[in-house]
């Protein structure tokens, strides 16, 4: 296509440097430079999106990120669909596939416009009040429905091919924003010798120089300097400049979230880099330069394609060289849309006529615009629009009333003044403060430390907000420590100003209009809808808002929250201040899940802990489980075998000949100090004083509450120095258990606690074969049953390198436990593996050791234990250490609802079909004959088939299960009742003479 | 006689070299968790032959053995050359608690005129060298894991973790140094 609408001899973008793209399915040249819109208005078209509620036909507004109309698809290949892009926003590449959204079966042609002639149907909070009855087909019918013909762009629906990436960075001054008076806030800032971060959303820093034609920084253009200090800003190593960078969340204690767009730009990203970038900053001082927002009018079918703001317009023109229209006409109440009239005009475009609401607008711009042979009709308003898919034509009359007269046009630029954006200092829970003159919110208190300057902070000429902004900087730089006395200074003017003009609705769209005058553009929010919220009831802006749900889209009202608020207030009669302003949130503009995940997907997204015999458990065709964060062997299937076969064959051969189990996961804290046993002592129920160095004991753990917390075996290696265990999951809440009570109940204690989990390999060789396979290995070390007894432990050498070796048995087995240090337990293993294939013993995993220790009761905490158990419940009285007269839980383990009858205890469950295994988890009742609900007594904690016992066996938790030995209980279940013994927790070798050898 | 049994790294054969970066695995070490109150040091410093530091987020060096502040009675001891830590402190008579730790961490050696920056995709502590200044150390996060992270030049960064925490912090840092700036 031509590219009829560029202006060779305006704009900045070199027309040489041509790009193709795609809008549904047809074929467009840009320039390099351009974005979407502005490539798509160098070809004349403004029809980009349909209306969320209505499908009115809409076009591009705006020239920035406040573009609530012009939201497209982006479509890179099947997977990058992007949704909701601002064609504002989005820079031109070639190739770009653009899509429009919310429309069937095309733009120009939208069946769902019909729903445009149920308007009044569709008013405020019609999904309140509409669609109650039948309440079931909400859910089926209306729902599914609304949300087919209400909406915008489609989510991607595959998994998201791109990557994404986080910094964290620290700075003594963070500028946020670009423009005149950020640079100058940064230059400042940076020649005091501060480190200073600068972030600007678009691609090239200088913010409203972009359009604003007569501005001159340092006697040069405006944009020119802005080009000249970005580059200078660059080349010095105390400022980092970050653009198509919005700042989006300020967060406590100076801590704000930016995200860079990295390659959402280009034809072609490198597959290594990120698409966008999350940088988390910690500033000493934030300076805020985010300027100010131009608002629309509100009037009688405003929302026409061709429609636009003035400072848009103004943009394409000075920075793009695209004319936006032929035939323009502006509809404004302040002052800066006439300079766009004027630029136009200057520029060889037809401009027909300025509408000023005002009745004596006065000044050097007005008399400009006259002197160009611009027809200013001041005391007029635009009264209604024609056109079906563009303005084609404008009726304007007086305000005070007259003769109606109507313009052919096919633009119409429109300004009620500018909203300074003060999102970011409102986030940082500052306080904005009213400006009764000019009708605007501006930065009141502040409550962080932070400054604002130029329009955000209501400062509208340009002079001023570059000498405001030299000053913040400046001020910034040495309040933060820096020390170099060099002061920047330069003089600054511009053509025009900035008013805040006037908010609400213009006339035509006053109170008792039935016209649509918008609002709120992207959730199609009209004047009469916010009146109509008024009526209803709502007094608070927040309900209006909600009721409305004005400024609830994705662009956060940025061009529609005041005009909301002035109608309201119009409406209750009360003042701005008093209606009271909607809290401004994170993001300023919608920030994509992957730039907040970062890193954080795949094998990022949570480490995965691995064991040094790892790889050998792979080789060797285990299956692995999640415990916690590790990944555990579960089982080592052989020859096809399926779970059953193989955890039945591990629990026989560790039994008839031995199996060897990687242990490495269990927790450990060495605990060292002259005072390790009386720490011990407090810590643990159990007596640990007079246990003999080179011995073991089982030790419970409990809570304050008296309720069991965990348990494992502590060795003692010397008078000061115990090998504490814990479970695998437990291992860091109970070293943080210990640490907390050590520094705060018993800081008088001279001991110390180490984690040394990660240090040793623990390789568990169990059964019968045990010690003849760890034989050959062992040095230094008696290993004789008679030298080395069931629960103790000696230091030496295995395989040649220092060891801790535990003779202690979790199977019920002879067994023993080889500690080595972590990175020799590969080598270890291998070594004892090939040993132990002499005596024919099996590796075995996770769940046959669960089926061992349930076989001798042993429990596991977290599955026979809830947090809810006592050592009694467990039956693990004998762990109490009887003559103790303190250790944690020691009172909690008197409350009268811990020793009273009637508490659940632990016992076995045997099948009376021996075949049968039980659910975990079910529960169990005395008569299962009883009426529903029945009186639950229990519940099972552990269940399974026992190869050994020939039989399943379970544990469970029964209310006086003690007292219940022998007697028949039920486990209903959705396929029947099944029947029960109570029996002891003990399936195997009752009296344990195996674990003694 | 049996074998004596080899080592294996968990990060063996890992390394990365990028524009600007490279990570490598250290060398194994003999590592020493320290825990004395302040009456011990002077005994404990001579043994060691260097002097405990007493300032947060410092270090002292002596060779090719070093002792990183973590807390006020805490220190990492690191002997480059394996040297026993342990038979050093069991020496010495005056309270203190010393556990051998050599195993239970790694170290990643991050190096380039981008290690401050990669470190910065997980590390939200402030690496310029004003605020971590060459000698500097500090345990710390990167990403999901805990490190001690101490800056051995003004582009060397020593990262320590534990050894199941290894392949994760492996995997964050080349992912960060495979960015392109």
């Amino acid at each position: 296509m031509t590219q009829a609408f560029r202006i060779p001899s305006a704009g900045r973008l070199d027309t040489g440097r041509t790009l193709d793209f795609t809008f549904d399915g047809k074929s467009f040249t840009g320039l390099e430079g351009d974005t979407l819109a502005s490539a798509l208005l160098a070809n004349g078209v403004h029809l980009t999106g349909r209306s969320f509620k209505y499908h009115r036909p809409r076009g591009i507004l705006s020239a920035g990120a406040e573009e609530p109309n012009a939201l497209v698809g982006i479509h890179r290949d099947e997977a990058r669909r992007t949704p909701n892009v601002r064609t504002t926003i989005q820079e031109l590449y070639a190739g770009l596939t653009a899509v429009s959204q919310n429309r069937w079966p095309s733009l120009s042609f939208d069946v769902g416009a019909i729903s445009n002639l149920g308007a009044p149907f569709f008013s405020a909070g019609f999904y309140y009040k509409t669609f109650m009855w039948p309440r079931a087909a909400w859910e089926r019918l209306y729902e599914p429905v609304i949300r087919r013909t209400a909406g915008l762009g489609v989510a991607p629906d595959k998994p998201d091919p791109d990557h994404y990436s986080n910094r964290f960075a620290h700075c003594d001054v963070l500028v946020i924003g670009g423009g005149a008076a950020g640079l100058a806030a940064a230059l400042a800032a940076a020649e005091k010798g501060a480190s200073v971060i600068i972030a600007d959303e678009q691609a090239a820093l200088g913010g409203s120089l972009r359009f604003e034609s007569g501005a001159e920084i340092d006697g040069r253009p405006g944009w020119e300097w802005a080009q000249e200090t970005k580059t200078a800003l660059r080349a010095r190593d105390n400022v980092r400049v970050l653009t198509r960078t919005t700042g989006f969340g300020y967060y406590a204690h100076n801590m704000l979230g930016l995200v860079e767009r990295l390659t959402d730009h280009l034809a072609e990203p490198s597959p290594e880099a990120p698409r966008e970038r999350l940088w988390q900053v910690r500033a000493k001082r934030v300076v805020l330069a985010t300027g100010a927002i131009e608002r629309h009018m509100v009037f009688p079918d405003n929302d026409r394609p061709g429609v636009m703001l003035a400072s848009a317009a103004r943009t394409y023109l000075n920075h793009y060289g695209v004319a936006v229209g032929r035939k323009v006409s502006v509809y404004t109440a302040e002052d800066s849309a006439y300079a766009a009239a004027i630029d136009l005009k200057k520029s060889g475009t037809d401009v027909l006529a300025i509408v000023d609401l005002r009745t004596d607008p006065e000044g050097a711009l007005v008399e400009q615009a006259r002197s160009l042979g611009i027809d200013v009709f001041a005391g007029h308003a635009v009264t209604g629009t024609e056109g079906r898919l563009r303005v084609r034509r404008v009726s304007i009359s007086p305000v005070s009333g007259g003769p109606r007269r109507e313009l052919e046009i096919d633009t119409l630029l429109t300004s009620s003044g500018w909203t300074p954006a003060v999102h970011l200092f409102s986030q940082s829970r500052g306080k904005l403060a009213f400006d009764e003159e000019n009708q605007r919110f501006l930065p009141g208190e502040y409550v962080q430390d932070a400054v604002s300057v130029g329009a955000c902070n209501g400062t509208s000429d340009l002079a001023e907000t570059v000498a405001e902004s030299l000053r913040a900087g400046e001020t910034a730089a040495k309040e933060t420590g820096a020390k170099k006395r060099k002061t920047v200074k330069f003089e600054a003017q511009a053509s025009e100003d900035w008013s805040s003009g006037m908010a609400g609705a213009a006339p035509g769209a006053k109170s008792g209009s039935k016209a649509m005058a918008f609002v709120d553009f992207q959730h199609d929010v009209t004047a009469k809808d916010i009146r109509q919220a008024v009526r209803e009831g709502m007094r608070s802006i927040e309900h209006v808002k909600r009721f409305t749900t004005t400024g609830m889209a994705t662009d956060q009202g940025k061009t529609s929250n005041i005009h909301g608020l002035a109608i309201a207030s119009e409406m209750l009669g009360k003042p701005i201040p008093q209606v009271g302003l909607t809290t401004f949130r994170s993001p300023y503009t919608p920030v994509t899940f992957g730039a907040l995940v970062g890193h954080g997907r795949g094998k990022l997204f949570e480490p995965t802990r691995r064991t040094p015999i790892h790889s050998w458990a792979e080789a060797h065709g285990a299956a692995f489980e999640p415990v916690g964060q590790w990944e555990r062997a579960w089982y080592f299937p052989q020859n096809g075998e399926d779970m059953h076969a193989a955890v039945a064959r591990e629990c026989h051969t560790t039994r008839q000949a031995a199996g060897i189990f990687d242990a490495t996961t269990l927790g450990k804290i060495e605990v060292v100090g002259p005072d390790a046993a009386r720490f011990m002592e407090l810590m643990y129920t159990n007596p640990w004083q007079k246990l003999a160095v080179g011995r073991c004991r089982y030790g419970v753990m409990l809570r304050e509450d008296g309720f069991i917390y965990d348990d494992g075996v502590v060795g003692r290696l010397a008078e000061d120095r115990f090998h504490v265990t814990t479970t695998t999951g437990g291992a860091p809440r109970v070293l943080n258990h210990m640490e907390d009570y050590l520094q705060t109940e018993f800081p008088e204690l001279k001991v110390w606690l180490t984690s040394t989990s990660e240090q040793w390999a623990v390789i568990a060789v169990q059964g019968p074969k045990s010690r003849d396979i760890i034989a050959p290995f062992v040095e230094d070390i008696d290993i004789s049953d008679e030298a080395m007894p069931h629960m103790s432990v000696r230091e030496g050498r295995v395989c040649g390198v220092p060891a801790r070796l535990f003779r202690l048995s979790f199977t019920g087995e002879r067994g023993f436990e080889i500690n080595v240090p972590a990175d020799y337990g590969l080598s270890v293993w291998e070594a004892v593996w090939a040993e132990g294939q002499k005596y024919g013993a099996c590796a075995y995993g996770t769940e046959t050791m669960h089926v061992l220790r349930a076989e001798k009761g042993l429990i596991i905490i977290g599955q026979e234990t809830d947090g809810t158990v006592t050592p009694d419940d467990a039956g693990l009285n004998w762990a109490i250490g009887k003559k103790k007269t303190d250790f944690v839980g020691i009172r909690g383990l008197q409350r009268p609802d811990l020793v009273a009858k009637g508490r659940k205890q632990l016992v076995g469950l045997k099948t009376t079909d021996p075949k049968t295994v039980l659910e975990e988890g079910a529960q169990v009742v005395a008569d299962p004959d009883q009426p529903v609900p029945m009186k639950m007594i229990g519940h099972v904690t552990s269940s399974y088939w026992s190869e050994n016992c020939g039989h399943s066996i379970a544990l469970a938790l029964i209310e006086d299960g003690r007292e219940r030995m022998g007697e028949k209980l039920f486990v209903p279940m959705p396929d029947g009742v099944i029947e029960v013994e109570v029996t002891s927790t003990v399936f195997f070798d009752p009296d344990g003479e195996r674990t003694n050898g | 006689m049996v074998e004596i049994a080899h080592r294996t790294s968990p990060l063996e054969g890992r390394g990365f070299e990028g524009d600007g970066i490279s990570l490598s695995v250290a060398k194994p070490a003999s590592r020493l968790s320290l825990r004395a109150p302040e009456g011990s040091l002077p005994a404990l410093s001579e043994a060691l032959g260097l002097e405990l530091p007493q300032r947060p987020k410092s270090t002292s060096t002596k060779g090719n053995r070093a002792a990183l502040w973590l807390g006020p009675d805490e220190w990492l001891v690191i002997d480059e050359d394996g040297a026993d830590l342990m038979a050093i402190c069991g020496k010495i008579p005056d309270l203190h608690s010393a556990v051998d730790t050599s195993h239970r961490n790694v170290a990643i050696e991050v190096s380039g005129a981008r290690s401050a920056d990669v470190l910065s995709a997980g590390c939200p502590q402030d690496l310029s060298l004003a605020r971590f200044p060459v000698g500097a150390s500090s345990r710390t996060v990167f990403g999901k894991v805990e490190i001690i992270l101490w800056r051995r030049d003004e582009q060397t960064f020593h990262v320590e973790c534990w050894r199941s925490f290894s392949a994760y912090g492996f995997d964050l840092l080349e992912a960060a140094a495979r960015e392109a700036e």
